[in-house]
This record gives C-alpha cells, structure tokens and sequence, in this order.
C-alpha cells in the first residue's frame, strides 16, 4: 500500500526564517489576493454586465449582481492562489517534481497556510468552525434579544432578517464541516492505521474553502444582508438585494468543500487501511464518516447546481424559479430540499459516530450490535434521499404523494432508533465512568429522543398542518441538532483534544460547562414546542402578544446558554494557555488505536504502520490484543519528542 | 492503576425485570394524565372540523409516544444509577463482553416496523377521511369534503406583505377583510403575485403555502362565530413578521349582508381588476425587449 511506501518525514527540516515564512504562501497573501481579485473580477463584470443589467431587469435585483458574482469568485481564486494552492498543479506542468510534503514543520506558520499533514488540518478545522459557531451563537443571542418584545424594537426588519439568515446558514454550513472536518480529518488515519489522509493538498483545500465561506458569508453584511434564512426560497432569492450573492457564493463553496472532503473520506477508507483493519474492525466513528461522506458526495452537488441556477437567474437573466416567465419557484423547493434532507443527516450521523465510540470506552463494555450500528447508519443514509417532500407538505406541489413521503419519514426512524439500542446494549451491565464525554453522550440520548419524536408529529401531515413552518420545526431540529450533534462534539472535544492538543483539559470547569449547557438548552427550546402549536411563525421579529411571557423566559434561558459556552470557550483557554498540563498517552484507558500510540502524535503517526489484530472494542476480554506495532515500542514517547 | 476483569458470581439483581416495572408503572401513570389533563389543552382546539382532526392526532402522537419517552429515560436513569464503576476502588473494572443479541435486535426491529406501519397507516386514512385536514392540497386535491360542490370559494392572495381576498361567487371581490361563513364548507384556493408566502388561519387550522403561478385548495368547516388570526408562514422578505390579519366568522345571514354591501361598495373598483383566476401575473418582472 502507498502509506507504507510513504517515507517517514522524521527530518522537520530546518524552518526557514521568518522573513521567509511570511514571504512564502500564507494566509497573509490570501486574503490581499482575495481582495485584490474581488476588486479585478469586479471592475471586469462591471464592463460585461454594464449592457444587459439596467436594460433587462427594471425594479428587480441589484444592476451589478453580475459585477459582484464575478467578484466573489475572483477572491476565491485570489484566495487559493495566495495560500498556494496553484503551485501543485503548475509545477506538475512544468515537468518539475513536486515535494510530497509541502508546509510540514515545527514552526507556527504551519498552522497559517497549506499543510498536507492531516493532524495540522484538523486543528486548522476546529479553530475556524469554533470561530463561526460563536459568530453564528452570537447572532443566536440577538435573536433572543429581539424577540424579548412582541413587536419589532431592536433592529430593522432588514438587519433582523439578516441575523436570522446568517445564524442559521453559518450553523448549518460549519457545524456540516463541525465533525467531518477536525475529527474527520484527524482520527480517520489515525484510526484506520493510515500516515495520512488519501488527497492531502485537497484536505487543505477543503479546510481553507470552508474558513473563505465563513468570510463570504459574513460580506453579505457589507453588500446589504439577505432576507432568505438559509433555505434561500426562490423568487425572493432572485428578488433579494446584493447581500443574497454572498449567501450563494458561501453555500456553493461549502458545498464543493464538502464534495471534496467526502471523496477524500472514501478513498481514504478504502485504500489506505492498515493491515488486519477489515471492515469488521473499522471503528464505529470511521463507518460514521464514510456514510456522512456518501451523504456529502451526492447530495451536496444538487444543491450547487441549484445555487448556480439562482445565480444565472439573477445576473444573466436566466428564468428558473420566475413563474410569469416558465420557471417555477417549487423547482428551488424541490432541488433545495433534495440536497437539504441528506444534509440534516449530514449533521446527525458524525453524531452517532462519536456517541457509540466513546461509549464503551466509559461503559467499559464492547459497543454492543455493531453490525446493527453500521446497517443503522446506511439505512439512514440511503433513505435521507427519499423523505425531502415532507418539508414541502403544505405547498401544494403533488400533494397526492404525501402519505408516501409520510411513510417513509416514519421508515427512516426505523435505522434512527437502532443507534439508541445500540447505546442501550453497551450500558446493560457496564461499569460507567461519569466523566464529562460521557455526560455529553448520555445527554445525547435524552435530547436527540425528544427531537427524534417531535420528528414524528411533523412527519404527520394532519398534525404537520399545526407545527409546520412554525416555532415548533425550529424547536425540533434545535433538539437534533444542537441536542445532537453539538452534544455529540462536545463530547468528542473533550474526549480527544487532549490526544490532539497534548494538553489535558479541565474536568471540573467542563462539568460545570456540561449541566449548565445541558439544563439551559433544554429549558430554552422545549418551551419553543409550544410557541409553535400555538400560532408563533418562524423567522418573525413580531408575534402575538399573548407569547410574550414565553419569549421572555426562552430568551433569558438562552442568554444562561450563551453564557455556558463562555464557560466552554474559557476552559479551552484555561487549559490550553493558561495552565498546560501534559496528557498522558492514554488518560481514559481506551482501547483504540489513537490512544496506543504517543502524545503529542509525531507528524507521521506510526513508526512502521501496524498491523490491526482486533476491532478497537474488546473491553471485559483480558489484555484483548488491538495492535502489534512491530518493532514493539519502537513508537515510544521519547522517542518522538526527538 | 489497574484494569481487572469482573468479579462474577455474586449475586445479580434482576435489572431487565425492574426496568419492567418501573417503566409499565410510568407508562401507566402518565400516558392517562396525558390524554385526560393535558390532552385537553393541546393546540389548536376545537374550532373547526381541522383542527378537531389535528387535535385527535396530536393526542394520540403524544400519547404514544410516551411509551418510547418513558423507555429511555427509565432505561438511561436506571443504567446511571446502578451500572456505575465504583470509583473509590482505584481499578478499572470491564463489564461483561456482551457484543450483541440476535433476540433482543430483531424484536426491537419487529415492534418499530409495526410502530411505524401502523402510524403510516394511521395517517394516510386520517388524512384522506379529514380532507386534508386543512392542508394545503394542490390544484387537484385528493380528499375533497362530500359538500364540496356546494363549497364556499375564498380565493386567499399573498403579496409583499399583505393578504387580500377574493369571493369568486359574488363577481369575484376583492376585500382585505376576511369574513367566513360559520356551518358551511369553505374552499380556499390559496396563490401569490410574488413570492413564497404560506396562508396560516392559525384558530381555523388551515396551512396553506402561497406560490406564484399555482393554485393550492385548502377546506374548512367552521362550527362557532368568533375570530382568528392569519399569518404567514413562510418567509417572504422584509416585513414577514407583520403580514397578518385578524378574520371573522359570523352566522350565514351575516355574511350574505356583508359580502352584498361588500360588493356593492367596490363595484366601482372591482370592474378594473383582472378577471379572476386561479393564478395572476401581476407585473411583468421581464422586459421582453
């Protein structure tokens, strides 16, 4: 195999000097290039566009969407020139041979540019998603804030509706790169016996796009904000003013970060697994990426050629979703909701991934029906694609088909319950240790239960007719969202981050960040159940008064929520800055495989790849061998402090 | 520290047979408080023949699924507290190396196949004997009332952002005030001149998206006079938030004095609109040239 002939990059090679790291290719030089080409592809746009724009469109989008389109995708290419993305391939075709590592050594500045080493990566992935999730929580607590009042008082209609639209698109965006990205990229090698991942440079690629989305994103602000939310419904998208190009630049880059990141999973999975790793033995978080990849490998293409439909729709006067000129606004629907259904598992599935691998390691028991696990998790995966119409059960569109996306909504509830037997198995009889991942994994199965039965009322048209579009959905997919996936990487975070940071991380600041977390998440959004059935609109900054009281509670609660994630984000600084303490190789005793090797991980992970002799969960068994590593300890701590 | 394998032998309580018993106990205790004193508050009440459908359904959904609720919670409070390592003893003990059970997995499999089959079920008849229960429909809906013939038809049009209303049996007039009928089957034929709103008459129980260049049909059949509030529910721009009205629903012969003087009062205004339709296109949004 490749990663066995793979040499050892053990030679950190002399770091050039700082000079020479900041001339070099770095995010410095990505974002002057990004402006620079925004301003260039945008002065070229305005001279195509200057023609067609005023004499087509009277009244409609803004004259230069085309100025500002080509803009945007002038940044991107500033931006991947500037990180140094275009080197590869240029070299290639000058006949020159490129490095096999390229910005791998023990400077900081590896962590500001391209870097093919896949644990740099995901720490690049976890600040960036970090970072956005408190930029989109942020926009969470002045929602709350709004709606403390019954009618609109704090913000303009148009700048409320652009919090709500960047909230819930960079939630949705990040929080899909949130697992897939940091622990995807940094225990699927590991996991699997593997020095690196299989598409390196196209691992860096997908992390850098997914910081540029974040940016594009957040420009809406500067072009005028967007007033869609995040399911973007045309016409409005092509009605919206210059901030909706934004949006549509961000998703479409996400969606071909996700692409990318999914093959790269695959591939990975399938060619670079250690010898002894069958499929028998892949972790169950491993199978938990490979079926979120299958997800984002062909899903995510169906919605980028929606966005590049609203696109030509709003800069070259194409007619998708205009109905008095053939279009039809339900094809956005259909196309949106085609991509947006597999995407919500896109969320979920990394998930259960993370809940049934750190499980039996504090139940101290084998994950119990793995094989149910991994047919649970495709069962999931392959029927997201046939459920997206129960989001459009009160749009008239075919509505004759409706018992049967019914039916199939309840169906996928069917390989959705296996995990919770799954959890169940593994915690009859164990030997619990109730250390902050696993409060976070038990916490798991409380929210995700009442998010996974909210989920049965709305997949029922007669009650749907009461909750849909209302407080209620929004109540709902919080709890399978953040009850879920948050939860879950949360747990993941404080589970592996001292495996990936070297550093321990507080237990008594994360138990108070656990309970505070855990009590106001549920007492802000379970009363949001109710403010749905009765009457309270999603996306509105005025209600009826009678829902006043509620409001108020729910936002008082959501401020405690915000403030447990400064207690969160303050433990990372406290035990990350402030008071380091090095992690042990193995602090939880774990069986798998990224606790038998050191701590800090050398940048090439094994010394000679190892040979996998049984699945990562034989807990109960005396001394159940995982590994043999060869030259037994060759791999030793300090040895790779060398 | 030290890994040691479990101690066996000793003497096991019975723990499937008590998570038994105290989770029959909570179902028995809860799933009557929640048909017989929650039931009764559930939303949307019992207006209309809808959300009399809506409130059944969501009382047995709840009832249902208090089962399942009670299921886990029993199981994880009870896992918590009496599968616990000791943590004073210092040694990590493994629990016993159970990897699965064939019996176990396929009853689990069998009874949430039966659960769901049966809500299918359960829901495609409600769906079809309620009418839609007030659901938006499509142009050619499937579960029309036995009365629909004799249907009162209320076109509902959303527009940026204000609701208007349209009585195509009284020459098709044209009102911002929405006044129903009480006792008599209402059709709604729910479209738009711009973009995505939905129709919500939240007391009525009728959801219903409006979509440029399509028609959606919704019924209702309303039992008591009273009002109720409409809202959009679909995210349509600016000022979405505020694009509601208040309805009434007065006796038969209230209502034919007020659409009478109605369309007396906008016979001025009603010859210049567009003939009624079930769609509009309002406004060029192209220059053909």
């Amino acid at each position: 195999m490749e990663s066995a002939a793979l040499p050892v990059n053990r030679s950190k090679g002399a770091a050039p000097s700082f000079l020479g790291q900041l001339l070099g290719f770095n995010v410095i030089w990505a974002v002057a290039f990004a402006i620079v080409g925004y301003i260039v592809a945008h002065w070229l746009g305005g001279k195509i566009g200057a023609n067609i724009a005023a004499e087509q469109n009277p009244g409609g989008t803004d004259q230069d969407d085309i100025a500002i389109l080509l803009g945007l995708f002038g940044s991107i290419i500033g931006w991947m020139l500037g990180l140094g993305f275009f080197n590869y391939p240029l070299k290639r075709m000058l006949g020159r041979a490129p490095s096999l590592h390229e910005g791998v050594d023990s400077s900081t500045w590896r962590y500001f540019r391209l870097c093919t080493d896949h644990k740099v990566v995901a720490m690049q992935y976890l600040v960036a998603t970090l970072f956005f999730f408190f930029v989109a929580g942020l926009n969470a607590m002045f929602i709350r804030t709004e709606l403390t009042s019954s009618n609109a008082t704090l913000f303009p209609a148009g700048n409320y509706l652009t919090l709500v639209g960047l909230h819930g698109t960079m939630m949705l965006t990040m929080m899909s790169a949130g697992v897939i990205g940091p622990l995807g990229n940094w225990l699927v090698p590991i996991m699997i016996g593997s020095r690196r991942m299989a598409f390196p440079r196209i691992e860096s690629l997908t992390m850098w796009l997914t910081v540029l989305a974040g940016f594009v994103l957040l420009s809406a602000t500067l072009l005028g904000g967007f007033p869609t939310g995040w399911t973007g419904y045309a016409p409005l998208a092509d009605q919206a003013r210059a901030g909706i190009d934004s949006y549509l630049v961000s998703f479409l880059l996400i969606g071909i970060a996700l692409v990318l990141v999914g093959i790269n999973i695959l591939v990975t999975v399938v060619t670079l697994r250690a010898p002894g790793m069958t499929w028998n033995r892949l972790p169950i978080f491993v199978w938990a990426m490979v079926t979120t990849s299958i997800l984002a490998v062909l899903a995510a293409p169906v919605l980028a050629a929606a966005l590049y439909m609203v696109m030509s729709d709003r800069s070259i006067e194409s007619t998708f979703f205009i109905s008095s000129s053939g279009g039809s606004p339900l094809l956005w629907d259909e196309l949106f909701w085609f991509f947006g259904h597999p995407e919500v598992y896109i969320l979920a599935l990394p998930g259960f991934g993370i809940v049934l691998e750190i499980l039996p390691v504090f139940a101290r028991k084998p994950l119990w029906g793995y094989r149910m696990a991994v047919a649970g998790m495709f069962g999931v995966a392959l029927m997201s694609f046939m459920v997206w119409q129960h989001h459009l059960f009160m749009s008239g569109i075919n509505a004759n088909l409706r018992p049967f996306y019914m039916f199939t909504t309840e169906l996928i509830s069917i390989p959705t319950g296996l995990i919770f037997l799954n959890g169940f198995g593994t915690l009859w009889k164990a030997k619990i240790r109730f250390t902050v991942p696993m409060l976070f994994c038990l916490a798991f199965f409380f929210n995700f239960l009442i998010g996974g039965l909210s989920g049965v009322f709305l997949s029922d048209v007669t009650s749907d007719v009461v909750t849909h579009g209302s407080f209620f959905v929004m109540a709902h997919f919080h709890y399978t969202i953040m009850g879920g996936l948050v939860f879950a990487l949360m747990g993941g975070i404080y589970y592996w981050l001292p495996k990936m940071t070297g550093y321990t991380i507080n237990q008594a600041l994360g138990k108070l960040h656990f309970w505070t977390m855990f009590i106001f998440f549920n007492l802000t959004f379970f009363p949001l159940f109710a403010a749905g059935m009765l009457g309270m609109p999603r996306r509105v900054s005025s209600y009826n008064a009678s829902l006043h009281t509620l409001n108020v509670f729910v936002s008082i609660m959501a401020f405690c929520l915000g403030l447990s994630m400064l207690i969160f984000l303050g433990n990372l600084v406290w035990s990350l800055v402030l008071k380091r303490e090095r992690a042990s190789d193995n602090p939880w005793h774990s069986k798998s495989l990224e606790w038998q090797i050191p701590t800090p991980v050398p940048s090439y992970n094994f010394e000679q790849i190892p040979t996998i002799t049984g699945d990562p969960y034989g807990y109960g068994l005396p001394e159940a061998p995982v590994v043999d590593f060869g030259r037994r300890g060759a791999v030793a701590a300090g040895e790779a402090g060398a | 520290m030290s890994i040691a394998p479990e101690k066996v032998g000793r003497d096991e309580p019975h723990h499937g047979r008590n998570i038994a018993i105290i989770w029959a106990i909570a179902t028995a205790i809860m799933v009557p408080v929640i048909i017989w004193v929650v039931g009764p508050h559930i939303p949307p009440g019992s207006l209309t023949d809808d959300t009399r459908a809506q409130h059944a359904v969501d009382v047995v959904l709840t009832a249902l699924s208090i089962p399942l609720l009670m299921l886990v919670w029993v199981y994880l409070g009870y896992a918590v507290i009496n599968f616990r390592a000791d943590p004073a003893s210092g040694t990590i003990v493994d629990g016993p190396p159970l990897r699965s059970n064939t019996r176990i997995q396929a009853t689990w499999l069998i009874v949430s196949a039966v659960l769901v089959v049966g809500l299918a079920a359960y829901g495609t008849v409600d769906l079809l004997t309620e009418n839609g229960a007030g659901g938006g429909q499509g142009s050619n809906p499937l579960a029309k009332p036995s009365d629909a013939r004799s249907a009162l038809q209320v076109q509902v049009i959303g527009q940026q952002w204000l609701w208007t209303f349209r009585y195509p049996g009284y020459g098709g007039v044209e009102t911002a005030q929405l006044v129903l009928p009480v006792n008599r089957e209402i059709e709604f034929h729910v479209t738009s001149l711009d973009v995505v709103h939905s129709f919500w008459a939240i007391e009525l129980g009728v959801k219903a998206d409006a979509v440029p260049g399509a028609d959606n049909i919704a019924y209702v059949k309303i039992f008591r006079k009273g009002s109720f509030q409409v809202r959009c529910d679909e995210l349509c721009g600016l000022w979405h938030g505020h694009m509601n009205t208040t309805g009434h629903i007065v006796s038969g012969s209230a209502f034919n004095s007020w659409i009478h003087a109605t369309v007396t009062k906008y016979a001025a205004v009603t010859k210049y609109l567009p003939p009624y339709s079930l769609t509009y296109y309002p406004i060029p949004t192209r220059n053909a040239t």
